[in-house]
């Protein structure tokens, strides 16, 4: 499904900000693969998921989504193919529009922008069942506009709209990092119940040592841009928070684990 | 100062009137243009200042060649288009910042103004031609009812163009160009179409405005964004002062024209005060300043560090310190 080949990434080179956020990295997710992704600040987390997106050029390498090379792709045209939701909440949705003009968005996601009516009243009705889906009560307030809603009902808009069609790849860059801890459950929890039901190849980054480790059944840890533990199967199922310290000690050194990365959810 | 009020004319105030609001009319259609870049796409577009005068140029010139009246302002519109499209791809394609886009495209549309007219400005004959939108005070009650029909229709086709589904690709452009990408718009090429459509219409009142008055000039478009600007703020803050939570999109966009139409009876009311014509773009400007500055100031008032202060002064709590 996903084939990440060599890629490489530079930033700011040949001045003094130098930095070498991807070094050579490669990895295949198979379909219906859900893959967490750790690491400590900087490691290389969110750049993997940007270079994925296209948010500018990788320097080598290729990435390959379902065997067709999109390293040569910009932002747009490789959005069809893949489904994202960001750390910020105010970073996934319109806030100035309609909850169910920001729907009707995501539903046009790799299709051309037409003179036809933005949002018909017929998919305001297939709208409002998708919502229902999340529980938040949204389907009542399909008109409300998105600034209206808190930053959890926001990211759960956010997965749902990341989900509608369904991508080759979703792609979750710490999605529940700037939520309170019950806000934070939920979504996963939601998250959980969208990747289970329509069986999509999913990328979760998270900071979350405990979260990584019930989510998913691999996990990818990285550090300076290398990939530096990758674990799947039967071993990833009796993961523990312990163990994955350690590994993370190992490579990283005890200095670079921070609180946050220990701490789990209530 | 009893003879300077003496020798104000009440009757000729309602004279001026009329004009007043066909000019405000047709700075409406010109004002919708800027709040298509300025509300929706967050983009301070200066080429209009160019592409006003441009459309007045390019009428002007057709009608003294024999032109169709009506049809010189078609092509106002489309070279309108034209001037959008290069501060668009400025912007997109060479990555130069907004504002400085529009600037380089409206000092180029100077020499091109210049060029166009062959001279700094020209008149047609109004007893010759018959321009259906003129200043003839005999017409203007045909003038104000045909621009009541251009701003109708305009606004009209604006509201169902911001609700198509390429409308709403450029408004969530305009609100969050990052979640856009993600949805796979393609956010460079809805900011060109945008400056398009804005300069066509801007280009299209600045057509209408010299058939308006028999002439085009030069420095007709100069301060161009700012009326705009000032119609589309005034026109805001009236719209939700009467219509608060009612305030819809067809009411946003009418607001716009109400906007105009009311800076110019301003600017009509001021002229009969005796006020002097060389000094109405200062004006202009402190208008605008006072528009742009009440929202933020009375948001300032509601939660400021100063108010706070004072509060807890009152309270004693700066006695406690000690």
């Amino acid at each position: 499904m996903l084939e990440v080949r060599n890629i490489s990434k530079t930033f700011n080179p040949g001045t003094i900000n130098e930095k070498v956020a991807l070094d050579n990295v490669s990895f295949t997710l198979n379909d219906g693969d859900f893959c967490t992704v750790i690491g400590g600040n900087g490691a290389g987390k969110s750049t993997i998921m940007n270079a994925i997106c296209g948010v500018w050029p990788v320097d080598s390498g290729a990435i390959l989504i379902d065997g067709k090379d999109v390293s040569g792709l910009c932002e747009y045209k490789r959005a069809p193919f893949l489904g994202r939701v960001f750390q910020d909440p105010m970073t996934g949705t319109a806030a100035g529009m309609q909850i169910d003009e920001n729907m009707a968005l995501a539903a046009r996601r790799g299709q051309r922008r037409t003179l036809r009516w933005g949002v018909t009243s017929k998919e305001r009705e297939e709208y409002r069942e998708l919502l229902k889906f999340l529980d938040l009560g949204l389907e009542d307030r399909l008109t409300a506009k998105v600034g209206l809603l808190s930053g959890g009902q926001r990211q759960a808009l956010t997965l749902l709209m990341a989900t509608m069609k369904k991508p080759k790849l979703l792609l979750l860059d710490e999605h529940t990092a700037a939520l309170d801890p019950k806000t934070a459950a939920k979504v996963l929890e939601a998250t959980d119940r969208i990747v289970e039901r329509d069986h999509l190849t999913t990328m979760m980054v998270t900071h979350n040592m405990s979260d990584a480790i019930t989510h998913g059944n691999r996990l990818i840890m990285l550090n300076d841009g290398k990939i530096v533990v990758d674990i799947s199967g039967e071993e990833k199922k009796h993961l523990t928070v312990e163990q994955l310290l350690h590994k993370f000690e190992e490579v990283a050194g005890e200095e670079s684990v921070s609180d946050s990365m220990v701490l789990s959810h209530p | 100062m009893a003879a300077y009020f003496l020798s104000l004319d009440p009757a000729a105030l309602g004279r001026a009137c009329p004009g007043g609001i066909a000019q405000g009319l047709i700075w409406g259609i010109m004002a919708l243009g800027v709040f298509l870049t300025y509300q929706m796409l967050n983009f301070a577009d200066l080429t209009v200042d160019g592409s006003f005068a441009t459309g007045g140029a390019v009428t002007i010139m057709l009608v003294m060649n024999g032109w169709n009246t009506e049809a010189s302002l078609i092509f106002a519109f489309l070279v309108g288009v034209v001037a959008g499209l290069i501060t668009g791809l400025l912007h997109t394609l060479l990555g130069i910042p907004d504002i400085l886009a529009g600037i380089l495209t409206q000092i180029a549309l100077f020499s091109i103004n210049l060029n166009i007219m062959g001279m700094a400005n020209r008149a047609i004959n109004v007893n010759t031609v018959h321009p259906l939108i003129t200043s003839n005070i005999i017409h203007s009650t045909r003038t104000i009812l045909v621009m009541l029909a251009v701003c109708a229709i305009v606004i009209a086709l604006l509201y169902w163009y911001l609700g198509t589904e390429q409308g709403s690709a450029i408004r969530a452009t305009g609100i969050n160009p990052k979640m856009s990408r993600a949805q796979g718009i393609n956010t460079g090429r809805m900011k060109v179409i945008t400056l398009a459509l804005s300069n066509g219409m801007v280009a299209l009142a600045g057509g209408i405005l010299s058939e308006y008055q028999g002439f085009a000039d030069v420095n007709m478009g100069r301060g161009a964004i700012v009326v705009g600007l000032a119609a589309v703020i005034i026109g805001a803050v009236l719209g939700e002062a009467i219509f608060r939570k009612r305030m819809n999109f067809v009411l946003r966009l009418s607001f716009v024209v109400v906007g105009s139409i009311i800076y110019y009876l301003v600017y009509v009311f001021v002229l009969w005060l005796k006020f002097p014509a060389n000094d109405m773009k200062l004006l202009t400007a402190i208008v605008v300043a006072i528009f742009l500055a009440v929202p933020y100031l009375k948001q300032q008032r509601q939660s400021s560090f100063s108010r706070i202060a004072k509060e807890n002064i009152k309270k004693g709590l700066d006695k406690e310190v000690k």
